[in-house]
């Protein structure tokens, strides 16, 4: 058996479906005031964040679940989920990474993020959030010497509650959408990221996310906030184990850069997807949001998304600044009954924003897949411009490719340009791999990578590796 | 708005001669006009442009009863010149003149479609209130194997007589096998301001072919919606042409639903806006079986405050296996407070089809003006030079040479 084959043999069955044994303080189940007083209390929050919490809920209590979506989902019943769920032995948090509970190193080890030795040697710093709530950040000493702060959410909120409070919901409010108020409501955690004015941080930060307990919704908050002429490369992985029910996961995430700066945010997202007669999996109901708030400031996307039994997000950029630059690159997966609907939002406000869109989407088996997308150029932003590439690939006559750009041009200066194509794998490029010695399944895997390149290239090279594994295996069985 | 609609509704009854079915078929089509109201943002297929908003703005005193039983006076002189055509001659939305003078009559058959039930399944409550509204219905049946020897023109006009604000009309057509019609829809000269709201139903048999050229050209207050549904069989071919760029706002809605193998349907429109106009093109091309194609080629050249949409949808069903499908939208801004607005959609349920779009919209080219200026135009002739270059290139896609010619001259392009 060569590499590749082990690969998928070790990886054919969703390779972090595991559960793990972890005594867990939960919230009581259901959505009422309370609820989020108990977590506002537990995390030991100042009386301001509790307020933001109860202000989201009562605009929350107005708002109806958005419905124009192309994958339809069963009604989920918000009192039905527990909105809190922490490892019990992160009551009294630890204060180095020796005094974790050795089960959740475990399993962290499992899903090949082990958290002291092997982040040193990659030169990654790793927060791992573990249902709910950060349960450890690496590599604090070496981010410090530079003043980045990289800690949880809970924890940010504690030492540097003015940072949280000037920037926290500035770019998704708490009168957002349904998903978006929910989250500003009851989020247990994330990450918190502030590179200091001038400092390009000396290597990439990354987040692992993790739903253990059942029944339970994650909802996490990133907010990273890049300050004049700082550069910084997030990461974002996550799993799930494999359950029969649906797991609602619905973040928030935000992105602020200022005069000069520059934010990279990858994500590898491979929750659970639910098994192959699309029972179970997780409904991935994000909102990701960047503000390119000073001149000259860069926003990047870059996603893979393989996992969750329906994907729902819009990385989007809103470009204030002018000179400004929003970037999109997605590759979005789906096989058996997989539903995706993505794609990303390009506001333009200031003079000479760029914007650039690349959007790649395999559907396969039974799924359904859905780039949506909008570009709008305001009448002030004088000489912007846009380019949206969006293909599709199809295998099989079972599933859908859509593509649903939204254009509104308001500026004469500006130019926008966009290009859609939906086809298969053609008979022969197959056939010219074939004649080559490969088998179909590698033939199809070895053109979608090439299919995804310009998406795979921008990813940072650790990422880049799992990425092109993960989109082999999600295509398994596919061909033929 | 209700009770005015009840009013009108009932003053209609008394002077038309409607059956009691037909009143009855009506009377559903009323009431579901009163729940449902004019479309408005909230409805995805009117996100772009709010025609509630913009009638409600636009005319105060809307009115719906037209008097069906009263004739009017033909105006010759709204007539095509130098060119042979048959007519059928529309007055505030009463059909005053049908006139196949240059064909076999034997070939051709007007059917009145009073007994049967005309209701259109369609989410749309503008058909709800045509169906309502308009006079009788009929239905121009061309025979088996007969090509039209000159082009209809059907020729839309109000006279000061009208006393309501809103125009409905409504006419089926059938082509039998292997038939040919081309249809030309001519919107002539008017101050008034009426909302005009037109809906063909197009029935395609084997083999035959449709050319419908929708011409509005002249400056009017107008605000129209035109509906075409076409449905195609087996090898028929459809090919429609909008010039879109009279009235205050327009918008041309085709639903065409390709039910037989090989046929295929082309789409080509033309924006050309001045001064607070608002119009759109929203078209859904449904490939339902294998081999069909279908063609799109939407052009904007928009002045001071004007504001054009262009939405294109191709579905292509699991069935429709090699599907060719193409969109392509471009847009010239020409003023900072122009606006274009696009939203080219594919929902694709096959795997061996070809689909695609591409969507461009900006300023003029500095680069072509230098150049045309370095030799010797100046600034005004070498924009208009371009812009007649880039409508030029839909004109040209129009297959009948008498009507392409015919519509240069219209548009004032130059060859």
């Amino acid at each position: 058996m060569d590499t590749r084959e082990k690969d998928i043999e070790k990886l054919k069955d969703y390779k972090y479906g595991f559960t793990t044994d972890i005594e867990n303080i939960k919230a009581p189940k259901g959505l009422n005031e309370d609820v989020i007083k108990f977590i506002s209390n537990i995390k030991k929050e100042p009386q301001w964040m509790l307020d933001f919490r109860l202000k989201a809920y009562e605009r929350l209590k107005l708002l109806k679940e958005p419905n124009w979506q192309k994958p339809k989902y069963p009604k989920i019943d918000y009192q039905d989920l527990y909105y809190y769920s922490a490892p019990k032995s992160m009551k009294d948090k630890p204060k180095s990474l020796d005094e974790l509970d050795p089960k959740l190193l475990e399993t962290y080890k499992k899903l090949g993020i082990p958290l002291q030795e092997q982040a040193r040697l990659n030169g990654i710093a790793v927060d791992a959030v573990f249902d709910s709530v950060s349960v450890a950040t690496t590599f604090k000493g070496e981010l410090t010497k530079h003043g980045i702060i990289f800690c949880s959410m809970s924890e940010a909120i504690q030492k540097h509650p003015d940072l949280v409070k000037k920037y926290l919901g500035t770019v998704i409010p708490v009168t957002d959408h349904f998903f978006a108020t929910l989250n500003s409501a009851v989020f247990t955690d994330g990450s918190f990221v502030y590179i200091p004015e001038g400092v390009k941080c000396p290597m990439e930060l990354s987040t692992y996310f993790r739903i253990n307990a059942s029944e339970t919704g994650q909802f996490e908050r990133t907010l990273i906030i890049a300050d004049k002429g700082s550069y910084v490369s997030y990461l974002e992985g996550c799993t799930a184990p494999m359950r029969d029910e649906n797991q609602l996961h619905a973040a928030n995430v935000e992105l602020i850069a200022l005069d000069d700066a520059e934010i990279k945010y990858s994500t590898v997202q491979n929750w659970y997807p639910g098994d192959e007669n699309g029972k179970g999996g997780i409904y991935n109901f994000v909102t990701k949001r960047g503000l390119c708030k000073g001149n000259n400031s860069k926003i990047s996307w870059t996603q893979v998304e393989t996992g969750s039994a329906i994907t729902w997000k819009y990385p989007s950029c809103i470009l204030k600044g002018d000179n400004s630059i929003g970037e999109f690159y997605s590759i979005a997966i789906t096989n058996n009954h997989q539903k995706a609907d993505t794609g990303t939002k390009m506001i333009h406000l200031g003079k000479n924003t760029k914007s650039k869109i690349i959007s790649k989407g395999i559907s396969a088996g039974f799924s359904d897949m859905t780039y949506r997308g909008l570009v709008d150029i305001n009448s002030k932003a004088k000489n912007s411009s846009n380019y949206t590439q969006c293909d599709s690939l199809l295998m099989g006559n079972k599933c859908g490719a859509h593509t649903v750009p939204y254009i509104k041009n308001k500026n004469f200066d500006s130019n926008i340009a966009h290009e859609a194509t939906t086809s298969k794998i053609s008979e022969a490029q197959l056939h010219y791999c074939q004649q080559r010695g490969l088998n179909p399944e590698e033939a199809v895997g070895l053109i979608v990578n090439g299919f995804c390149k310009e998406v795979l290239q921008q990813l940072p090279m650790e990422f880049a590796v799992e990425a092109q594994k993960l989109v082999g295996i999600s295509l398994e069985g596919s061909v033929g | 708005m209700s009770e005015q609609l009840q009013s009108d509704f009932d003053k209609l009854v008394k002077t038309s001669k409607f059956s009691n079915e037909e009143t009855r078929f009506k009377k559903n089509f009323l009431n579901n006009f009163i729940k449902k109201g004019f479309p408005n943002r909230k409805q995805e297929d009117w996100k772009f442009l709010d025609i509630s908003q913009i009638i409600k703005k636009s005319i105060s005193d809307l009115s719906f009863f037209n008097d069906y039983s009263q004739s009017n006076k033909i105006d010759p002189s709204i007539f095509v010149k130098d060119f042979e055509h048959n007519k059928i001659i529309f007055i505030n939305g009463r059909i005053e003149k049908i006139d196949f003078n240059f064909e076999d009559q034997n070939k051709i058959e007007i059917i009145d479609e009073t007994k049967k039930d005309i209701s259109f399944d369609y989410e749309n409550s503008l058909i709800d209130l045509n169906s309502a509204f308009t006079d009788k219905v009929f239905k121009i049946l061309i025979k088996k194997d007969y090509s039209l020897k000159k082009p209809l023109i059907i020729y839309h006009s109000i006279n000061d007589k009208i006393k309501s604000t809103n125009i409905n009309l409504r006419l089926d057509f059938e082509l039998g096998e292997n038939s040919c019609l081309k249809l030309i829809d001519y919107f002539t000269y008017n101050t008034a301001k009426n909302f005009i709201n037109i809906f063909y139903n197009f029935n395609l048999e084997k083999d035959s072919i449709l050319k419908n050229y929708k011409i509005d050209k002249f400056i009017n207050n107008n605000l129209k919606y035109s509906f075409n549904n076409i449905e195609q069989d087996n090898n028929s071919i459809s090919e429609t042409f909008i010039l879109s760029a009279g009235s205050d706002y327009f918008k041309n809605e085709i639903n065409c639903n390709l039910n037989g193998e090989y046929s295929s349907a082309f789409i080509n429109g033309i924006f050309s806006l001045k001064k607070n106009q608002q119009h759109e093109i929203r078209t859904t091309i449904n490939h339902l079986v294998e081999n069909t194609k279908s063609y799109q080629l939407i052009k904007s050249v928009l002045g001071k405050n004007s504001k054009s949409a262009y939405q294109g949808r191709i579905f292509v069903n699991s069935k429709a296996q090699k599907t060719d499908g193409y969109q392509l939208s471009k847009a010239i801004l020409l003023d900072e407070t122009s606006e274009f607005n696009a939203k080219p959609e594919l929902e694709i349920y096959a795997d061996d089809v070809k689909c695609s779009h591409g969507s461009a919209s900006g300023s003029l080219d500095e680069n072509s003006i230098f150049y045309l200026m370095s030799r010797g135009l100046n600034y005004q002739q070498s924009k208009e030079l371009l812009i007649n270059g880039f409508l030029m290139d839909v004109v040209e896609k129009i297959t009948d040479v008498e009507i392409k010619n015919l519509i240069t001259n219209i548009i004032g392009l130059k060859q």
